[in-house]
């Protein structure tokens, strides 16, 4: 019986072999498990993205794109069977979607020479791209955030934060361990006093952390959440009838499926961003026409518009304009991993790039290069209006603290780059 | 008709006590070692490698280290995880603080480490038994990863708390890191399996094993008849952590390269690591590796089944996965529940006897 499985298998991974002038971008997706809720409009949305540049372009410049989905369930052990799985495939570019995956493939795709996007998650550090040639992490990244939390908080404050509390309630894992290094050093600067409260995956059980922030009352909370620790954060910042206005979530602790739940008494909490939301732009309706309306939307169909699935529109946007760039800089349509690689080096995303794609104003305009391959760090905050059922944007794109930022990813990186003699240069 | 006694004559006790008395066993021993030494290193790809026959090893392993506390000796675990993390973060800490020492002692120094740990868990078996002991080794599960998690000296003060595996080698060979060759890892697994196997094989047929059964079997009777309870129980711990930490030493620095405790090595991996045992067959050598190869390839099998051949959407394949492996489980333990080894077993007795069958 697992001879002839094993057969089976060795049959299947030989009638899947190299294909032809295709682009392939794997999406690594998670459809199940306690992070499904944030995974699957994600996945669709970045799935939705490529069926329109198919459907609509024939794929980009004229190159068919291959979309192979492979569900890893927020798991490293099957986020590597996938990664192995589909880079014989010629895959250009993962995006994994999860800081503990994004950790195991720095490595790995480096070796291979397969660049990763890991759009405001995975290794901060990751920014400087001399030492991680192959790892991007544009347009923000998580000290980024940690960054323009404190400086709305500020704001909030009257730009004085001394004797303040902030909590933050974190994902205890790579994920959320990443934001404290710079919470630390700006609690420095600005003299807060910072608490931390670690929640374990998944994150249902959070009584005794809330029962903290009861007791001390922290000013404001910030939250590194993902999947279904969201969800029950802020049911319980509502039981404990914590002010809502004053508790900022993370990108990632930011979608409808993490309010919803809370009802009406979640009006109010508040989320990082670094793109715009709603339905409300041109790009909808080619989606309506060549996709949904064809009966080629992904998954339920259900997701459309929803924030985190135009995060993933917007990261197959970014992939897709890299592999265009690429395209203009080797002069050849069907380009490799490490073309692409060259070609996200070198994107340049503008106002004018993103009206064309008929995405004016959705994210900020950025411009990659060998030693900044995270963007220059623009966030805005966005709040939920219960009533209305959406997160609005409530302030303009800011910039981080770069001057507290940029020693932090020099100092990491660096270490990085001794633990594994990589000598930073840009060729 | 080839599968038989008779004819095999066994002229001193040392050919008498062997580990594969009939003939055709003993060769088809010979031949899986050699195909695993001879002619996979030469076939392996990456996929092969890292996807399939590298998890296997080690979860055989780990299985291994259960089964003799578990099967052999009667004392349930669910520390699996923990232990596994503690051979993971003692070779994480040896590899980076002696560079320069080959990997293989770094693992077995893993091991050791690990087997310390479990014998300091193994101390409330004296006490107490079944169920409780249970619970006493969960509370070594959550204590280990929880400490792992708090401590930052275990990993190296490092931003995320994540331990990653540097670029270390074995007689100038790489084994860990992403250049590692795949036939190194599979080979340096393989290494530490196969002597892991004899190791266990041999210690489970000698006196010491004999004192864990006895225990297993009944623990008052045991201690009559002159088995110290005390040395048995906790030579139990000793040598199925070290199986456990090796296992996780090599999970760590070979399979994964990078780790987060509470994700590889939570409460979950215990119980994956327990229900190989259980389906493999509690007692048995091979029940531990039948164990590991069904819940490490059956997951693939079925994605690459589902997915790759019927084309099916990646969630409802991985739904029907949780459906089947779960089905699975319970038609062993309803079907068969001495497990896979049972299967083997039975499937011997029969070939012994064909094709005439009485």
């Amino acid at each position: 019986m697992k001879k002839r499985l094993t057969a089976l298998a060795l049959g299947a991974l030989m009638a899947a072999g190299p294909a032809a002038a295709e682009l392939v971008f794997p999406s690594l997706s998670y459809r199940t498990g306690p992070y499904a809720a944030n995974g699957i409009p994600f996945a669709d949305g970045y799935a939705d993205y490529f069926t329109l540049l198919n459907e609509r372009d024939g794929g980009i410049g004229g190159e068919p794109i291959k979309m192979i989905e492979c569900e890893t369930g927020y798991n490293t052990e099957k986020g590597v069977e996938c990664y192995e799985s589909t880079k014989g495939e010629g895959a250009l570019v993962y995006q994994p979607l999860s800081t503990g995956i994004t950790y195991q493939l720095i490595p790995k795709a480096t070796a291979d020479g397969i660049p990763v996007h890991s759009m405001g998650y995975g290794r901060t550090s990751a920014k400087n791209g001399e030492v991680f040639r192959n790892i991007f992490n544009y347009p923000a990244n998580y000290w980024d955030g940690a960054s323009v939390a404190v400086k709305h908080i500020l704001d909030q404050e009257g730009g004085d934060l001394s004797g303040k509390k902030i909590a933050l309630v974190y994902h205890n894992s790579a994920y959320g361990k990443e934001p404290i290094r710079t919470l630390e050093e700006l609690s420095k600067k600005h003299g807060y006093e910072l608490t931390l409260l670690p929640v374990d995956h998944p994150g249902q059980e959070q009584k005794s952390q809330w029962l903290q922030i009861r007791r001390e009352k922290p000013d404001y909370v910030i939250m590194w959440g993902w999947g279904v620790m969201n969800q029950v954060a802020i049911q319980e910042a509502v039981n404990i009838r914590f002010p809502m206005d004053h508790f900022i979530g993370i990108w990632w602790s930011g979608s409808e499926n993490d309010v919803k739940p809370a009802g009406d008494k979640a009006n109010g909490y508040k989320a990082l961003t670094f793109h715009n939301f709603s339905s409300n732009y041109p790009i909808y309706d080619d989606l309506k026409k060549y996709v949904y309306d064809a009966g080629k939307s992904a998954g339920a169909g259900d997701q459309t518009g929803t924030v985190l699935y135009n995060r993933g529109l917007y990261a197959a946007m970014l992939a897709a304009e890299a592999a265009k760039t690429a395209q203009e800089i080797h002069g050849t349509k069907a380009i490799t991993s490490q073309m692409m690689r060259d070609g996200m080096e070198a994107l340049d995303m503008t106002e004018a790039k993103m009206t064309a794609l008929g995405l004016p104003g959705f994210g900020p305009e950025f411009k990659v290069s060998c030693d900044n391959h995270g963007g220059n760090g623009f966030g805005a905050v966005a709040q939920w209006d219960a009533a209305a059922g959406e997160f609005k944007m409530i302030t303009d794109y800011f910039q981080s603290d770069q001057d507290i930022l940029n020693p932090l990813i020099e100092e990491d990186s660096m270490a990085y780059a001794k633990e594994n003699n990589i000598a930073p240069g840009c060729n | 008709m080839f599968y038989r006694e008779a004819g095999d004559f066994k002229t001193s006790y040392q050919q008498d006590n062997q580990t594969f008395p009939i003939r055709f066993d003993r060769y088809r021993y010979y031949v899986v070692l050699a195909v695993a030494f001879g002619v996979v290193p030469f076939l392996i790809n990456d996929y092969w490698a890292n996807a399939i026959l590298v998890p296997f090893l080690i979860y055989a392993i780990a299985a291994i280290g259960l089964n003799i506390l578990t099967g052999y000796c009667g004392q349930v675990s669910l520390g699996t995880g923990g232990f596994m993390a503690v051979g993971a973060y003692a070779c994480y800490k040896l590899m980076t603080a002696f560079p320069e020492v080959s990997m293989f002692i770094h693992v077995i120094l893993a091991g050791g480490i690990t087997a310390l740990v479990g014998v300091l868990f193994g101390l409330p078996s004296l006490r107490i038994k079944g169920f409780y002991l249970a619970v006493a080794t969960l509370a070594a599960q959550f204590f280990l990863v929880w400490i792992f998690n708090r401590v930052p000296w275990f990993y190296n003060y490092s931003a995320s708390g994540q331990i990653s595996a540097p670029e270390r080698e074995v007689f100038g060979i790489l084994v860990t890191g992403p250049n590692a060759p795949s036939w190194a890892i599979y080979l340096f697994c393989l290494i530490f399996v196969t002597f892991a196997g004899i190791l266990a094989r041999n210690l489970t047929r000698g006196t010491v094993g004999r004192t864990w059964m006895a225990i297993r079997d009944m623990d008052i009777a045991a201690e009559i008849i002159g088995v110290n309870p005390l040395t048995a129980k906790l030579s139990a711990f000793a040598v199925s952590s070290f199986f456990v930490g090796i296992s996780g030493a090599l999970f760590f620095s070979v399979y994964l390269g990078a780790v987060e405790v509470g994700e590889a090595f939570g409460i979950q991996k215990s119980f994956l690591v327990l229900f190989m045992v259980i389906i493999g067959g509690l007692g048995s050598i091979f029940g531990s590796f039948a164990g590991a190869a069904f819940l490490v390839v059956l997951p693939v099998v079925l994605k690459v089944v589902g997915v790759d051949l019927m084309g099916w959407a990646t969630d409802i394949v991985a739904h029907f996965q949780l459906v089947i492996v779960g089905a699975l489980i319970i038609i062993f333990l309803i079907l068969e529940p001495h497990g896979l080894a049972q299967l083997w077993r039975v499937a011997k007795e029969k070939l012994r006897l064909w094709p005439f069958p009485y």
